[in-house]
């Protein structure tokens, strides 16, 4: 059976700018995969060519072994952009109901509806709605089709922690039913809680592509952080550190010994205050990964 | 499929009463305050009166403003919102899509004539024959085919925010120019000069001779014409959907 969606060796130029410099992506039936990647690394390029919204300058783009403009493939498929937008003068219900008749076999309104958590909503105009139910009406969107394959891009941006704490939730209830997710992300948790499979995209390049458990053992080691305010970059000189973040006075360091770190700061006689010691999670890996 | 999708396409243009207001009653006000005063008049050496001349006008006004308006300003919001980008990515193929949109025209076209007739009939006094009727309704319907394309081209061509100012600047002033205000004789020479080559003009002339009026050609001249406009401005919607393609979705 061929994959629920390729990439192959996928470039993509707009005017001078190489937005995908040879992707190769496979994603088998069932996978719930993360395309995790700063902005403009390349994400929404590649879900755009996976959706036949734009054509890749060389290279492959499949959906279900097929072109991804073909109206069979696209049946199969339910999907959740960025900055889309959806007619402000209709109703939920009536929006949903829309969608619906794109796909062969939809899912019931009603349930449509639940899945979004929009029961509430179904009789309001989009226009009326704020902006986390928005994005949770094109969560309806995306799957009243029933789809075997989901593709959501970037889908809990601009929402508030709990919003995105229970969307986060409504998707992996989705996605347990075994249908196959493609989520891109630059949220490190989204795609920790979600995926089994994180493919890291960095400068339109497929940079890793592993369980969130590899990825992070991959910095294998521990994350120093602490406060210094008169600390100067010859202070960091030499040190035994694989990434270092300097964010105002608050420095993050990444390090496989972090006993030597500290005695060697102390030994130069840097000054540091709120000090913390702790096993790396996603978010240091990604760092370590994508440090340039 | 297709009747969801002409459902909802009329119910956003039903909703947005901007449109829908002043396309159904704009062509009524415009009758009750030009038409009626002097409906029961003969237009000279003729038996029609002005009331059904002046329906005629109205009629032609009315229904092109449907075409051109909704075409144009559903094209423009949905390239300005993005809403294009989530349709393409469903397996809607565009063929119903486009088919539900002249289907909801064409049922708005038809209101507005559903509202003005009857006002006419009524507050204008116009008595016509059950067939002068029927040729005056499919002939402003059919004819305004080619003020779809218009829409279309101008959808693609302005930008979201403007393209109803562009709308009115080139519809209202041809109106006028074309006579559907003002009989043609009432308009200055070099006005009168231009407006055989209006698209509008032609369309007038349609309506005109359907209810018994004298016109200036034999109506294939004028429905020759109109086809001639209906492939240029297809034409220049179709190169402007082509270039709005390759920028965005290439």
């Amino acid at each position: 059976m061929p994959p629920a969606a390729e990439l192959v060796d996928a470039t993509k130029k707009y005017g001078d700018v190489d937005a995908l410099r040879g992707v190769t992506i496979r994603v088998e039936l069932g996978e719930v995969v993360a395309m995790l990647g700063p902005n403009g690394a390349g994400k929404t390029t590649s879900i755009s060519l996976l959706l036949g919204l734009r054509k890749p300058t060389s290279g492959k783009a499949l959906l279900f072994g097929l072109d991804p403009t073909n109206l069979d493939a696209r049946s199969r498929v339910g999907v959740m952009l960025q900055e889309s937008g959806v007619p402000a003068m209709l109703k939920v219900r009536e929006i949903v109901d829309l969608f619906r008749s794109y796909y062969p076999k939809p899912m019931p309104r009603e349930a449509a509806i639940a899945t979004a958590g929009l029961e509430e909503k179904a009789n309001a105009l989009v226009k009326e709605l704020s902006g986390g139910q928005r994005q949770r009406l094109y969560f309806a969107l995306a799957v009243c089709g029933d789809p075997d394959v989901l593709f959501l891009d970037e889908p809990t941006v601009g929402m508030d922690v709990e919003g995105r704490r229970s969307f986060i939730e409504r998707i992996a209830g989705f996605a347990r039913s075994g249908r196959t997710v493609v989520l891109t992300t630059h949220y490190l948790e989204e795609a920790d809680q979600l995926a089994e499979r994180v493919i890291v995209i960095d400068r339109g390049l497929v940079i890793a592509d592993a369980p969130p458990a590899e990825i992070k053992s991959r910095v294998a080691g521990k994350r120093v952080r602490f406060s210094a305010p008169a600390l100067t970059e010859k202070d960091l000189e030499g040190l035994p550190v694989t990434a270092v973040t300097i964010d105002n006075h608050s420095i993050q360091l990444l390090t496989n010994q972090p006993e030597s770190v500290l005695r060697e700061l102390f030994r130069r006689g840097v000054e540091i205050s709120d000090l913390e010691v702790a096993g790396a999670d996603l978010e240091d890996a990604f760092i370590a990964i994508t440090s340039h | 499929m297709l009747f969801r999708q002409t459902s909802a396409e009329f119910l956003k243009l039903w909703r947005v009463p901007a449109f829908s207001a002043t396309s159904l009653l704009l062509p009524v006000v415009f009758y009750a305050f030009i038409g009626i005063g002097q409906a029961s008049q003969r237009l000279q050496g003729t038996h029609v009166t002005f009331g059904a001349y002046f329906l005629a006008s109205m009629a032609v006004y009315a229904v092109a403003n449907v075409m051109i308006f909704s075409f144009g300003i559903a094209v423009a919001n949905e390239r300005g919102m993005k809403m294009d980008l989530l349709m393409r990515a469903t397996p809607l193929p565009p063929l119903v899509y486009l088919l539900s949109r002249c289907i909801t025209a064409i049922v708005f076209a038809a209101l507005t004539l559903v509202v003005l007739f009857p006002f006419a009939y009524i507050a204008g006094g116009v008595r016509l024959d059950g067939s002068e009727w029927f040729t005056l309704a499919y002939r402003v319907l059919l004819g305004s085919i080619p003020f779809i394309a218009l829409g279309f081209a101008i959808g693609y061509l302005a930008g979201p925010n403007s393209a109803v100012a562009v709308i009115n600047l080139i519809y209202l002033p041809t109106a006028f120019a074309s006579g559907l205000f003002f009989p043609k004789q009432l308009l200055p020479q070099i006005i009168q000069n231009v407006s055989p080559y209006l698209p509008l003009y032609r369309f007038g002339q349609l309506g005109w001779d359907a209810i018994g009026a004298p016109t200036s050609e034999s109506v294939t001249t004028d429905w020759l014409y109109l086809a001639g406009y209906g492939i240029a401005f297809f034409a220049i919607a179709l190169w402007a959907y082509r270039r709005e393609e390759s920028r965005k979705f290439s």
